[in-house]
């Protein structure tokens, strides 16, 4: 069975989409990064598509399937390498892709990545309780 | 549909389509073949060399002997699928082609014509 290869990058998850992707590989593909996602707890997905000639809308809602999914699971997704006449295509077809970031490549779109873990980390750091100097008391 | 994609990109190479063109149209046929095989229960597509008039063109007849469509403008609306997809197959495919031919009747079989001319 073939099957598109996963690469762990970091705290991110890559995927290059090189051969046509059809219907079975498609859904092959959502189940594995959706395992991976869990195994990992990847903070991010890199989805190279510079590979697809075609992307109908059956592969569009298999994408956008992808990015809910890793949504659900805390992860970005992000789609690089999209051709011109893919995104052509993909308007007129009347596919709008919410809720999945694009970037021209896989440099700008691990920095997008990047940049969207980073402010959530700081959020955290925050969030811990600073050491209460009243807590410690001694006793009377 | 692998190999219907493949056909026609081959042809639409052949014929020296442009980039923009050949996509468009081979999407076209992606989601006009996944109908076929999804709504129609499987069928034919036959791809037709076109030269009239001085243009070059590439005609794809998707035919199929399923259950027809009963609303057709209902269909060719976006959003609309009985197949609880996204339901921008058939008007997508419509926008993508130059010339858009269906004709189905409940019961009958949906019978779909695209043609994509070559700009000149």
């Amino acid at each position: 069975m073939e099957q598109i290869p996963i690469l762990k990058l970091g705290q991110f998850l890559l995927v290059t989409i090189q051969v046509e992707l059809h219907d079975q590989l498609a859904l092959t593909l959502q189940e594995d990064l959706t395992q991976k996602l869990a195994k990992t707890h990847a903070r991010g997905v890199l989805i190279d598509i510079s590979g697809l000639e075609i992307v109908d809308s059956f592969i569009g809602r298999s994408l956008a399937h992808i990015a809910a999914i890793a949504r659900v699971m805390d992860a970005t997704t992000v789609l690089v390498g999209m051709r011109p006449a893919v995104a052509i295509t993909l308007v007129e077809l009347g596919m709008s892709l919410k809720g999945i970031r694009t970037a021209l490549n896989v440099e700008k779109g691990m920095a997008l990545l990047q940049s969207s873990v980073r402010p959530e980390e700081q959020d955290e750091e925050e969030d811990e309780p600073a050491v209460d100097p009243g807590a410690t008391s001694s006793p009377s | 549909m692998a190999l219907a994609r493949r056909a026609v990109n081959e042809w639409a190479t052949r014929l020296a389509f442009s980039v923009v063109e050949k996509t468009k149209f081979v999407t076209a046929a992606s989601e006009l073949g996944r109908n076929v095989l999804v709504h129609g229960g499987g069928g034919d597509m036959r791809i037709t060399h076109l030269e009239r008039g001085g243009r070059t063109g590439l005609e794809l007849v998707f035919e199929d002997q399923g259950p027809g469509i009963a609303d057709v403008a209902k269909a060719m609306t976006d959003g609309f699928s009985t197949a609880g997809s996204m339901g921008l197959g058939l008007g997508g495919a419509r926008r993508l082609v130059n010339e858009f031919e269906l004709s189905s009747t409940p019961g009958g079989g949906t019978r779909v014509t695209v043609v994509q001319w070559k700009r000149r």
